[in-house]
């Protein structure tokens, strides 16, 4: 073989990707601040802690100076101490809610992901459902929860039922949109083997679709939890929206802002872990 | 094979017709198009835009069913996608989630075969991707990523190659480049190939034979044959004959495209428009 045309070229700037072809998934979009130039040099790190100790220090240092009241406005010392304080109190809180996230969300996304594997499959069928969807999606589902604590009680059911209502719709609307993604040359491709409609879907259009479904486990994820602790709000006499009501209602605001540092540390590691799991697996997109 | 095997052609097309139906009407995209691709042989087929090259294509793969007519392969024919066809697409695609091996692969999972790894690992190396079998296709250049595919079309060791404007979004370089890698790799597979572009140039240089088709509906409308040896040098496409066939084959189809205009204003047009 005459070596000149065997050798390789050297990539050039990604001239052969396809550099944004109008498939970018907001994932990778909110991803961009986190997925920066990986390892923080000292210096930035310095800067970061810098600032991070500017902001919660004066924010102290301001509380105290104007003598603002526990009970309007704890410091970040105060919430930091109650935090630490309550914890164990909280904490089986905590995980009463994480129950209901768990498993409304596991509903509601398994749910979800197969109506819009179906759905896609049936463009006339899609036409027809969307208008319910779109309900779905729009409605909040906290409004239903004092009809569910009617019919279910004040136990976990209603609650696993509105997380699971309010998840399952946002991974299903995310879902489709990622499954209806066809790209046609991808699908001949595979038919030009013989591939049948299981091996299609398993092999192009799932893969095709996984960063729109990961978009929409994470919303429905978050999604899940704002109704999760909603639904807590309303009635029932455990989880960490209970704990929100409860201290809000004995002026106990350290221990309250406890738990909201508690909720969005939880939103943080939502984000977080699908954040990662985008990156392992769908990273070919970004 | 059955009696006459010498006379039944590779690839047999007869009276290819394919009606697409849309909205605003039928649109008639080949009208009784023939054609024969002999073992062995590259075959380009050039012609207008529009007129029908991967319409013809698609259906030699059996992705596309014609409205009428037949396409036979060694004289059986094809009513859905063959394992003995190969199809090179426009651009590479490569699936992106995939890397350069997983890619290769993939034609023998759908399959639910083992990958023929010695074969495989002969044809990555002659195309020249030696090493980067992990790397996933947005990592590699245009040209690269159409060296895998060419691969992964050839993974199954299919009898004909059908490759449908594969360099098309290449730059000039490296589609020689390329053109020069098919004609190797031809030398060393003779597997059949139909090879559509749009680049005159390209037909010439790799084919034994140059197929011009009719602006739409598309049909046979010229064949040339070239009589350059094989391997081919570049040298080839500066002599005389090049040229001369080149500007028979541009008059063709720029024929084809401007000859309702030019009947209007007398026949003399066409003759102008020559470069």
């Amino acid at each position: 073989m005459s070596g000149g045309d065997a050798i390789p070229e050297f990539p050039k700037s990604k001239s052969g990707a396809k550099a944004g072809d109008g498939h970018e998934v907001s994932l990778t979009n909110l991803s961009a601040f986190a997925s920066g130039p990986g390892i923080r040099s000292g210096a930035e790190v310095a800067a970061i802690i810098a600032v991070a100790v500017f902001i919660i220090g004066g924010i102290e240092l301001a509380l105290r100076l104007f003598n603002v009241p526990h009970y309007i406005m704890p410091g970040p010392s105060a919430i930091a101490y109650a935090l630490y304080d309550e914890f164990p109190l909280i904490a089986p809180h905590l995980g009463y809610t994480l129950v209901e996230l768990i498993s409304g969300f596991s509903i509601g996304a398994i749910i979800g992901l197969m109506m819009a594997a179906v759905i896609t499959q049936f463009p006339f069928a899609e036409k027809i459902v969307a208008p319910y969807i779109l309900i779905l999606v729009t409605t909040p589902m906290l409004a239903l929860v004092p009809l569910l604590i009617l019919r279910f009680g004040f136990g976990y059911t209603p609650r696993i039922i509105a997380v699971a209502l309010a998840a399952g719709p946002m991974v299903m609307i995310n879902a489709a949109t990622g499954f209806r993604r066809v790209d046609s040359a991808k699908i001949a491709l595979a038919r030009s083997y013989g591939a049948s409609t299981l091996q299609i879907f398993w092999r192009i259009r799932a893969p095709m679709a996984l960063p729109m479904i990961l978009v929409g486990l994470m919303i429905g994820a978050i999604f899940g939890l704002l109704t999760a602790v909603g639904a807590e709000m309303v009635g029932g006499g455990f989880g960490l929206g209970n704990r929100l009501t409860t201290y809000s209602s004995m002026i106990q605001m350290p221990q309250f802002f406890a738990v909201v540092l508690i909720l969005s540390t939880l939103g943080i590691l939502i984000y977080v872990l699908f954040f990662l799991i985008g990156k392992k697996w769908a990273s070919w997109e970004a | 094979m059955n009696a006459g095997s010498a006379k039944t052609p590779k690839l047999g097309v007869q009276d290819a017709t394919k009606v697409y139906r849309t909205v605003s009407g039928d649109l008639l995209a080949l009208d009784r198009c023939s054609l024969d691709v002999h073992a062995n042989e590259i075959v380009s087929i050039v012609g207008p835009s529009g007129c029908g090259k991967t319409t013809l294509l698609w259906s030699m793969s059996g992705l596309h069913r014609l409205s009428s007519g037949t396409i036979r392969l060694d004289g059986r024919e094809i009513t859905g996608p063959h394992p003995n066809i190969g199809i090179v697409f426009q651009e590479a695609n490569l699936l992106p989630w995939r890397n350069l091996d997983a890619n290769i692969h993939f034609p023998f999972e759908i399959k639910g075969e083992k990958p023929d790894r010695a074969w495989i690992a002969h044809l990555v190396h002659r195309v020249g991707l030696d090493g980067f079998g992990g790397k996933f296709p947005r990592e590699l250049s245009g040209g690269m990523q159409q060296r895998a595919a060419i691969v992964r079309a050839l993974a199954l060791k299919p009898s004909v190659l059908l490759m449908d404007e594969p360099f098309g979004a290449l730059d000039s370089f490296t589609r020689e480049e390329m053109n020069r890698l098919v004609e190797e790799i031809w030398l060393d597979t003779k597997t059949t190939i139909v090879f559509i572009t749009h680049s005159i140039e390209e037909a010439i240089f790799l084919s034994d034979r140059v197929v011009v088709l009719s602006a739409r509906p598309g049909r046979v409308a010229k064949e040339y044959r070239v009589p350059f040896a094989r391997p081919r040098s570049l040298e080839i496409m500066a002599t005389k004959e090049v040229f001369d066939l080149t500007n028979t084959i541009k008059m063709d189809i720029v024929g084809e495209r401007i000859r309702p205009k030019a009947r209007e204003r007398g026949t003399a047009e066409i003759v102008r428009i020559r470069p």
